[in-house]
């Protein structure tokens, strides 16, 4: 059937244009950037590309970047449940403020995240000190880059979770506690299944986030070769010493991490539309 | 007298309230009064002469104006994407939504020195540009708008697609031509979503630190961003001094977040009746 133009609608040359220059737009500022990470990352052909990804200094980064966000977002998972369970589940005096301090967070430079935590354990503090005389390392060391992790990544969760809990309200809980069900039965078998969702989309953004993060971490980590370099922190390395290949090579693998997170994340805003 | 919480059957209030206040209270609100703190130990003048410093004064220049004209950029391509995105058909249509997000998921390092290989006086794209992208703050302004596009595009894409196609219905058949329909009719009902994006957009691009330093070129007086000027202050150990600049951002932040908050209020009032 031939489309019938209807005087709501606009030209087709002008159709035609408009789409031209929102998809030359999306690729060349958002496409081309991730294209050329793989040209350069293969400019000098794939045993290259291995090199620099199986260089000891980025297995070690790539292994520091796995074990921080093993720690970090696990927390902040358990943090956005508990969070969401508060404030949706109950009424209760300051909640609104409460929602947005958890925002708080976002609203911080990354550079700023990092630097309270250098305020707060470095030397010229008092307890700074206190940790150094009992030979406890937090900055410039592992716990460091941890606890900045989990800052940026705080509201995460908890973002995702309030508004999808609030709209399901407590009926269902509450039918639950009065069928006698104990309050963890009634969290595991009636609300998880509710959320899982969202909670798993929640944390794919927050995994994201938290293996890419690169200005809060900057700060804390002290950059020791091996020891606290993260992968974004390697790259920046590889790159400042002018080995291109290399940080392109490590940097494709962060890529592929946002592609992977992207693919993911339409599975399953696909999957929850249908509900 | 109202009791602090209303009484509930639900259990665990106690447990989960507690548990996020103690983790907000270690994770974020105390290690943030440290800043005050902090700056609480230096003097007016100290303090006074670090933020007015003619380098940080260019910082702050450098900063508030690439941050603004890159979210400009985004307001009009952004409504541009969200517009296409929402009411017209296209190969690949659903490919180009998820690029949308992108910038959101891709780490800002890997943003940086990506970008970078492309407006290098010898990049894809810096080889066929008659100026100098890289190492400018042109430079820093394209970096900026990769990635401020997600916020202006995720706010006015919702509001686009509720929006009820009978007001405009009812505006084409008083006799308005369609330039007319998007003047009087759809514009002033996007205006707020337009203004939000745009706001967010901006505010993220205060704060900006990896995608802009690789690209950036660093140089003092010349495209030198204030939260990288945090970062040598530290690596110098003047805490004084980063703690005085961040708080000029904070509070500028801070200024920012109250602008969208209200914003997003005028926006749920301004919308149509339905």
């Amino acid at each position: 059937m031939p489309e019938t133009l209807r005087p709501m609608d606009e030209s087709p040359a002008l159709r035609f244009l408009l789409v031209g220059i929102a998809l030359t737009f999306l690729g060349v500022v958002v496409g081309l950037p991730v294209v050329a990470v793989f040209v350069e990352a293969l400019r000098k052909g794939f045993s290259a590309y291995a090199e620099g990804i199986m260089d000891p200094y980025a297995l070690s980064a790539i292994r520091l970047t796995l074990l921080v966000a093993a720690i970090a977002v696990p927390f902040n998972l358990v943090f956005g449940v508990a969070a969401s369970w508060a404030i949706t589940k109950f009424d209760f005096w300051g909640k609104r403020f409460l929602t947005t301090l958890i925002d708080l967070p976002f609203s911080v430079s990354p550079v700023i995240s990092g630097m309270i935590y250098v305020l707060l354990f470095g030397v010229h503090s008092a307890l700074g000190s206190w940790l150094i005389d009992n030979n406890i390392e937090i900055l410039f060391a592992v716990p460091g880059l941890v606890i900045a992790t989990i800052f940026v990544t705080f509201p995460f969760v908890a973002r995702e979770l309030i508004p999808l809990m609030e709209e399901q309200g407590t009926e269902e809980e509450e039918a639950a506690l009065l069928l006698g069900a104990s309050g963890w039965q009634t969290f595991f078998s009636v609300t998880l299944p509710n959320i899982k969702w969202g909670l798993l989309y929640g944390v794919l953004l927050c995994n994201a986030r938290a293996m890419g993060e690169f200005g809060a971490v900057s700060v804390v980590s002290g950059h020791i070769k091996g020891e606290t370099n993260t992968i974004p922190l390697h790259v920046e390395i590889l790159y400042n010493e002018y080995n291109f290949v290399s940080a392109f090579a490590v940097a494709s693998l962060l890529t592929l991490l946002a592609l992977v997170t992207l693919i993911l994340k339409r599975i399953i805003e696909a999957r929850t539309a249908h509900h | 007298m109202k009791p602090f919480v209303k009484p509930s059957v639900i259990p665990g209030f106690g447990l989960a309230l507690g548990f996020t206040v103690l983790a907000l209270m270690v994770v974020v609100l105390l290690p943030l009064s440290g800043l005050f703190v902090k700056t609480a130990t230096m003097s007016f003048s100290e303090f006074w002469s670090t933020v007015t410093d003619p380098r940080a004064v260019h910082a702050y220049y450098i900063t508030v104006t690439t941050a603004l004209v890159a979210a400009l950029v985004n307001v009009v391509f952004g409504l541009i994407i969200a517009w296409v995105l929402v009411r017209y058909d296209f190969p690949l249509k659903s490919l180009f939504d998820a690029m949308v997000d992108l910038p959101f998921a891709l780490p800002t390092a890997v943003a940086g020195i990506a970008l970078t290989a492309l407006y290098a006086p010898g990049g894809w794209i810096g080889q066929m540009l008659p100026f100098k992208v890289a190492f400018t703050p042109l430079g820093i302004t394209i970096a900026l708008i990769f990635i401020g596009l997600p916020f202006v595009v995720r706010t006015v894409q919702p509001v686009l697609e509720d929006m009820e196609r009978d007001w405009e219905e009812a505006a084409t058949s008083l006799g308005a031509n369609r330039l007319q329909v998007f003047r009087y009719v759809i514009f002033p009902h996007i205006t707020p979503a337009l203004m939000t994006g745009f706001a967010m957009a901006f505010a993220r691009a205060l704060g900006e630190y990896g995608s802009v330093i690789f690209i950036a070129g660093n140089m003092p007086m010349v495209s030198e961003i204030v939260p990288l000027l945090i970062v040598m202050k530290l690596e110098q150990y003047d805490y004084a001094g980063a703690t005085a600049l961040a708080l000029v951002m904070l509070v500028f932040s801070f200024f920012m977040l109250l602008t969208i908050n209200w914003l997003q209020k005028w926006g749920q009032n301004h919308a149509f009746p339905r």
